[in-house]
């Protein structure tokens, strides 16, 4: 492997790993910021305790969520230094809004949110976390304007006498049309992440032998997080329908990859569902198909044109240019097409089988039920990483779908690497953060099973700050 | 004054930010193994902890905002310094992911193995930053191997010089100073005692250290204001020494604050007008000039800045008056469970 294809495995790894923790944050701070509202509003304990509770995973999750971020906001530079130098005129001001709009309100927040439960008044300490979820929301919005801004690239102009990108109108960057879909779609994809982990929590919970007196409390988790995660999946499927037009008119190779879909389809262009044998389009064995759909997800209408991979290829290299760089070109404007098309199914039927779970789980809890059921106990467990898997296979397949492209009809992958950071020194760090990821992932696992299976604090009526003793211990220390 | 200007002190501003605030928590997390000793050695690591508990992740984004704004601002600056300076700042990014999950979760769980091990990632995941931060500015500002292509062509060990070592040495001995001053401000009882002598033995060997440093790098690179600046620095410094020795934290505080303000002050006024010197041929090196964005990029994100950074300001100084109160031992929960009450037990 060359220094290119080092850097793209790190990238993979680091920026696939921060995403497991990215839309838990985002989930479940909006969850744990309702939970303590409700608790102020109606003073029911059971509120407050489900608000320490989850707000307990929150806060184990949220600082591997951090470490892993600083290190993405620093591998643009160290690894990709070249792309740095072309984009940083417009690619450089969302990073920096994030970090002061977003970062700062998050850290803050959470840290007055955890240390303050003695500090501040209840209402006060409810409104931290609203910022915090804000802050995720902000966080959001500015790193999707760099990555949609990748995607489609727009506001800017090629200036030759610098050698790169510049920009000409940042509203115009800021509301990218692929922005506008691609943001509500990754944000309630998060928020079904999050509301399915309340959910599967809750419920395991709920069907314990042991849940006594917690069972009220449980069920309303559960229950909370089943009708979170549907609202959730509901607006993923209107953005993910909006994402997949505008996607098939900026990046129409993206959606003929999505299908493996090699010939150009004039109209009533069906959507396989599996396919089995060979996707290079030379002969398929067997494979499921739904007439129509691929034509409606493209295109909106049941019988629209869908281009093929063979016909848009053939257009991008009149465009521009049959082989400029040989390696890079080798596949000529084609992505990896297995990779698309398997990781644009999995992103979807996973969702589904999220969303299904959650209405079994609100069917099967209505009135005072407890799903008893053996087979609940592998829905519990596996329901929380199902809309997290279709969230990571959501994002692979939008940033292999984009290559050989890194800027989309702009700039190739292979020229943004740093030139001056040798193969080793990548290799070096590819797997230093690999093996410390991977460490990392055991301890996170375990902290969490642990705080989890702990369960819910008892209640405690909460002091008002102004009577407390000042020799008191904390409510909350490290 | 000129955009670019502005920005070159916006940047210098945020790393000022950076090291003021995060220089005492990475001082802190160096003087756990020496201040958290004794017969109540755990409550006093906790007591240390807490210190600076609700404020070290606000801190850290300092950086973060740093290196964002390098990279609107100066897109080749940013480039060109973390391309560069590759294996010391993966080294400091690790170090940072063990400090802060050593932070978060040391007391998620009571066993003295899982404490032991991430007290130990709290001291090395504070001390590499401390020193590598303070290698790498210096090497920065008195200039490294860049050709005409605005790429490093050195490697680790070019960083490795007297100068660059002296530098980091410096950051080292002023964020332990500082850091146990913080302590001592935010402290009773026996810590609070012990933090505040030490850090008067600890300054002392800071200012020889800061003077040396600094006076070398006004000689090579330096103009009347960055001398100023580091006069200011050993005042600061020597006053807020003599404050501490006299019980006064909050004044000594005052003092170290200024004084790594001031020092990072002389670093970027001997840097300027150039962001990244090239020892190789002056002509190739990075300036406010030649690395930057353009006027329009600069524009937008002047008036970002000017709007945002007040009320970042406002919340990051209430969460500090928040917490002003200090911190004893007997403020510390007995309990190491983060969120106080028993849980409902595992199912069986």
């Amino acid at each position: 492997m060359g220094a290119v294809d080092i850097a793209r495995w790190q990238f993979a790894i680091t920026t696939i790993y921060h995403f497991f923790f990215v839309p838990v944050t985002i989930g479940l701070s909006v969850i744990v910021a309702g939970f303590e509202t409700t608790w102020v509003r109606h003073r029911n304990p059971e509120m407050l305790r489900l608000t320490k509770f989850f707000g307990k995973l929150f806060t184990i999750n949220f600082a591997l969520g951090l470490v892993t971020g600083i290190v993405q906001e620093f591998q643009f530079g160290m690894n990709w230094s070249d792309y740095s130098r072309f984009v940083g005129d417009i690619f450089g001001a969302p990073l920096a809004i994030e970090a002061l709009l977003a970062f700062f309100l998050e850290s803050t927040f959470l840290g007055l949110w955890i240390f303050g439960w003695d500090k501040l008044p209840p209402k006060l300490h409810a409104a931290c976390m609203w910022l915090v979820a804000l802050g995720t929301l902000l966080s959001a919005y500015f790193i999707l304007v760099a990555n949609s801004w990748m995607q489609h690239p727009v506001g800017y102009r090629f200036n030759p006498a610098t050698g790169r990108a510049e920009l000409t109108d940042f509203v115009a960057v800021l509301t990218n049309k692929v922005q506008l879909v691609t943001f509500p779609h990754t944000i309630a994809g998060a928020y079904m992440v999050g509301g399915a982990l309340v959910m599967a929590v809750g419920l395991w919970h709920l069907r314990s032998p042991d849940v006594g007196h917690n069972a009220s409390m449980y069920r309303r988790a559960t229950r909370a997080g089943a009708w979170f995660t549907l609202v959730a999946a509901l607006a993923v499927m209107v953005s993910g329908d909006l994402q997949g037009k505008i996607m098939t008119q900026v990046q129409p190779m993206k959606m003929a990859s999505a299908e493996a879909l090699y010939t150009s389809e004039a109209s009533n262009a069906p959507f396989s569902l599996l396919t089995i044998g060979s996707l290079d389009g030379s002969r398929e064995k067997f494979a499921v198909k739904v007439p129509n759909l691929l034509s409606f997800l493209a295109t909106g209408r049941f019988d629209g044109p869908v281009k093929g991979i063979n016909e848009l290829k053939a257009a991008y290299q009149k465009q521009y240019g049959a082989d400029p760089k040989a390696r890079v070109f080798a596949d000529s404007y084609t992505p990896t097409i297995p990779l698309t098309y398997w990781t644009f199914r999995l992103m979807i039927g996973l969702g589904m089988v999220g969303a299904l779970i959650a209405i079994a789980v609100l069917w099967s809890t209505r009135r005072d039920r407890i799903p008893r059921h053996r087979l609940w106990f592998w829905a519990v467990l596996t329901t929380p990483l199902l809309p997290l898997l279709a969230n990571s296979f959501g994002w692979i397949f939008t940033e292999t779908g984009r290559q050989p492209w890194l800027v989309f009809g702009v700039m190739t992958t292979s020229s943004g690497v740093s030139p001056d950071v040798s193969a080793a020194e990548v290799w070096t760090s590819l797997i230093t953060l690999t093996l410390l990821y991977a460490g990392l992932a055991v301890i996170e696992t375990k902290l969490l099973l642990r705080a989890i299976v702990a369960g819910a604090p008892e209640f405690e009526e909460p002091v008002d700050p102004a009577d407390r003793d000042e020799n008191a211990p904390l409510v909350f220390a490290y | 004054m000129e955009l670019t200007t502005v920005w070159f002190i916006l940047i210098a501003v945020l790393w000022t930010g950076y090291f003021v605030l995060e220089g005492f928590d990475f001082g802190v997390g160096m003087l756990m193994p020496v201040l958290g000793r004794g017969e109540q050695g755990e409550a006093r690591k906790r007591v240390l902890l807490n210190t600076i508990g609700p404020v070290w992740d606000g801190n850290e984004v300092w950086l973060l905002t740093a290196g964002g704004a390098t990279f609107a601002a100066f897109p080749h600056w940013y480039a060109t310094m973390f391309s560069g300076l590759y294996l010391p700042l993966l080294i400091i990014l690790v170090a940072l992911i063990i400090r802060a999950l050593g932070f978060d979760y040391r007391s998620k769980v009571d066993d003295p193995t899982w404490r032991k091990c991430w007290d130990i990632a709290i001291f090395v995941g504070s001390a590499l930053p401390a020193l590598l931060w303070g290698v790498a500015l210096t090497n920065v500002v008195r200039g490294l191997p860049i050709n005409g292509d605005k790429q490093f062509t050195g490697n680790l060990f070019t960083l490795l010089n007297p100068v660059g070592l002296l530098g980091g040495v410096t950051t080292v001995a002023l964020f332990l100073t500082h850091g146990a001053i913080f302590i001592a401000l935010k402290t009773e009882g026996d810590v609070r005692h012990e933090a505040r002598r030490l850090a008067v033995k600890v300054g002392a060997v800071a200012a020889v250290l800061a003077v040396a440093l600094l006076v070398t790098i006004n000689v090579s690179t330096g103009s009347a204001a960055s001398w100023i600046a580091s006069v200011v620095a050993a005042i600061a410094l020597l006053a807020g020494l003599f404050a501490a020795s006299r019980d006064r934290e909050g004044w000594a505080f005052v003092g170290t604050f200024v004084a790594i303000a001031a020092a990072v002050a002389t670093l970027f006024l001997a840097l300027f007008p150039d962001v990244m010197p090239s020892t190789t041929n002056a002509a190739w090196s990075l300036t406010t000039t030649n690395a930057s964005s353009t006027a329009y990029t600069l524009k937008i994100m002047t008036w970002v800045a000017a709007i945002f950074t007040p009320l970042v300001l406002v919340y990051t100084s209430w969460t500090y008056w928040t917490f002003r109160k200090r911190i004893g031992t007997q403020h510390i929960p007995s309990t190491s469970a983060s969120i106080p009450a028993t849980g409902v037990g595992p199912p069986r």
